[in-house]
């Protein structure tokens, strides 16, 4: 297989954005990649995107993406996987270019949450889980993982100010972040204090409704090197898959499709998991950062939270985790927040991070963990400097 | 959305009877039932009903809910495991939500739990009460 590079990146502006339609917030955040990697055409394009089908009413989303981005004619298709569906774009960008069949893939992800109600749009989350046998007997996702706070918690001692902690570090990465959905501080008090969800999990565990789009160039070396931009590798992917029902895992305090595709990235990277230096994660709750920094072997299982609490996660700790804000501040636009990874591990590799987020110490290996569901998929991607 | 009745009909084995599928060779049961085993990947396999007892192993208070469920917030949602290990989703009834904890006692009992789609097809299956009440 053929090295594959990062060359660019674009983000559109991520919230309720009230004017920008679907294929706006595509079109603004691939226009910018393309500006932002200098690139004259696309081989192929992939658009990760869980449900715009529920939340716009709009399938066909591979030609609808290229059509408006003024590209009808090039090879463009959807890929699915919950809320890994940007993740597994990023993946299958990467392949069509190892494989050697494209030089320059675009890699994008996109939804558009807020043109229904906030029920229509619990719905159509909710359609991730089993519909049959876990949301027809009224499970939500704050529910789910909630209940997996539940048996962390009386497994492992895991306690309140530990899941706040993870809030209150994202935010403070996230008010650092120009196009966070919430660029603000927020205190151990307010996550404590914030109105009851599913418990043990309050609004203020809970990752947002989003708007929100984002797109990566991928190509070979030889064509980074021709463009003369910033471009860094991506080493290693991995992919794992585990029971979509939650109650049907054996350990329900860990995230196995999680460990099995950090594993995987990790053993194609030629990497153990010492050798990354920082990571954006999957913190669609408080409690799965916690879940996941156990999962993919940074800690051992029933130590995060403690470590977390410590601030050895935090953007000067020794391994910052979701220096964008993570899903919980810079908001999780579903189906883009797996590329929205990538940008940020981008962007500290090449030193771009705006806003005062950058690393110390200019790190040298990243780590993208997205993951699908409560956590029945889950993609990795191991990023490092040219 | 549209509710087909087919849809419904289909899942009531499981749902009002709860029929689960016990394999040959590992001789392990699964619900709702599915027809590989996914330790070994035999085929071979025969319908059994769980036991109706068991605890609480993990469970939450959705204090929020989708309009559908409304009027029913707050209620408990739990993972129970019954006597022969197997485990399922449901709602906790017949309690204080406040008294719902890990290891509770609890007896699956036949209740309804939704209307579902615009159809209003009156949906049933098992909610879990603690076996004192």
């Amino acid at each position: 297989m053929r090295d594959v590079c990062v060359v660019g990146v674009g983000m559109s502006q991520w919230g309720e954005v009230w004017r920008k339609s679907f294929r706006q917030l595509f079109v603004d955040a691939a226009s910018a990649a393309i500006k932002n990697s200098g690139v004259d055409h696309l081989d192929g394009l992939y658009v990760g995107c869980m449900s715009g089908g529920l939340f716009v009413g709009q399938e066909h989303l591979g030609a609808l993406c290229a059509d408006y981005l003024g590209m009808a004619g090039i090879p463009a298709m959807r890929v699915e996987s919950a809320c890994a569906s940007g993740g597994m774009a990023i993946r299958a960008a990467m392949f069509e270019v190892a494989s050697g069949a494209s030089d320059i893939v675009m890699a994008a992800g996109v939804e558009k949450m807020t043109d229904c109600s906030g029920d229509d749009a619990t719905y159509a989350l909710a359609t991730a889980a089993d519909q049959e046998y876990e949301v027809f007997h009224g499970a939500t996702f704050p529910g789910l993982y909630a209940m997996m706070a539940h048996a962390h918690m009386a497994k492992y001692g895991t306690t309140r100010d530990m899941l706040s902690a993870v809030s209150v570090k994202n935010h403070k990465n996230g008010a650092m972040n120009p196009v966070a959905q919430y660029p603000f501080e927020i205190t151990m008090e307010g996550v404590a204090n914030s109105v009851m969800i599913a418990d043990p999990l309050h609004i203020l565990d809970c990752s947002p409704i989003t708007d929100g789009a984002a797109a990566v160039i991928v190509c070979t070396e030889e064509k980074a090197k021709a463009l003369g931009k910033p471009y860094v590798k991506i080493i290693g992917s991995g992919v794992g898959t585990d029971t979509l029902q939650l109650c049907q895992r054996a350990d329900m305090t860990t995230i196995k499709a999680s460990t099995l595709a950090a594993e995987r990235a990790l053993k194609m990277a030629g990497k153990t998991i010492k050798d990354v230096q920082f990571a954006e994660m999957h913190d669609c709750f408080t409690i799965a950062e916690i879940v996941i920094c156990e999962s993919i072997g940074l800690y051992a299982p029933g130590k995060a939270g403690a470590a977390i609490l410590a601030g050895e996660t935090a953007l000067d700790g020794k391994f910052p985790v979701n220096s964008s804000g993570g899903l919980k501040s810079k908001g999780h636009a579903v189906g883009a927040t797996g590329v929205a990874q990538i940008v940020e591990i981008y962007k500290q590799l090449t030193g771009q991070a705006e806003g005062g987020r950058q690393i110390p110490g200019s790190p040298k290996i990243g780590m993208a963990q997205n993951m699908g569901g409560s956590g029945a998929s889950s993609v990795v991607h191991i990023l490092e400097v040219a | 959305m549209a509710m087909f009745s087919s849809r419904s009909w289909r899942e009531y084995p499981q749902r009002y009877r709860l029929e689960a599928s016990k394999f040959k060779k590992s001789g392990k049961t699964y619900y709702p039932p599915r027809t590989i085993d996914p330790s070994n990947g035999d085929t071979e396999w025969e319908t059994v009903r769980l036991p109706e007892e068991g605890k609480v192993i993990t469970y939450t208070v959705i204090r929020v809910a989708p309009n559908m469920w409304g009027d029913k917030s707050p209620y408990g949602l739990a993972i129970v495991e019954l006597t022969d290990g197997t485990r399922v989703t449901v709602q906790m009834t017949d309690v204080d939500v406040e008294q719902i904890k890990i290891g509770m006692e609890v007896r699956l009992e036949f209740r309804r739990i939704q209307t579902e789609g615009e159809a209003g097809v009156l949906s049933y299956a098992h909610k879990a009460v603690p076996k004192w009440y």
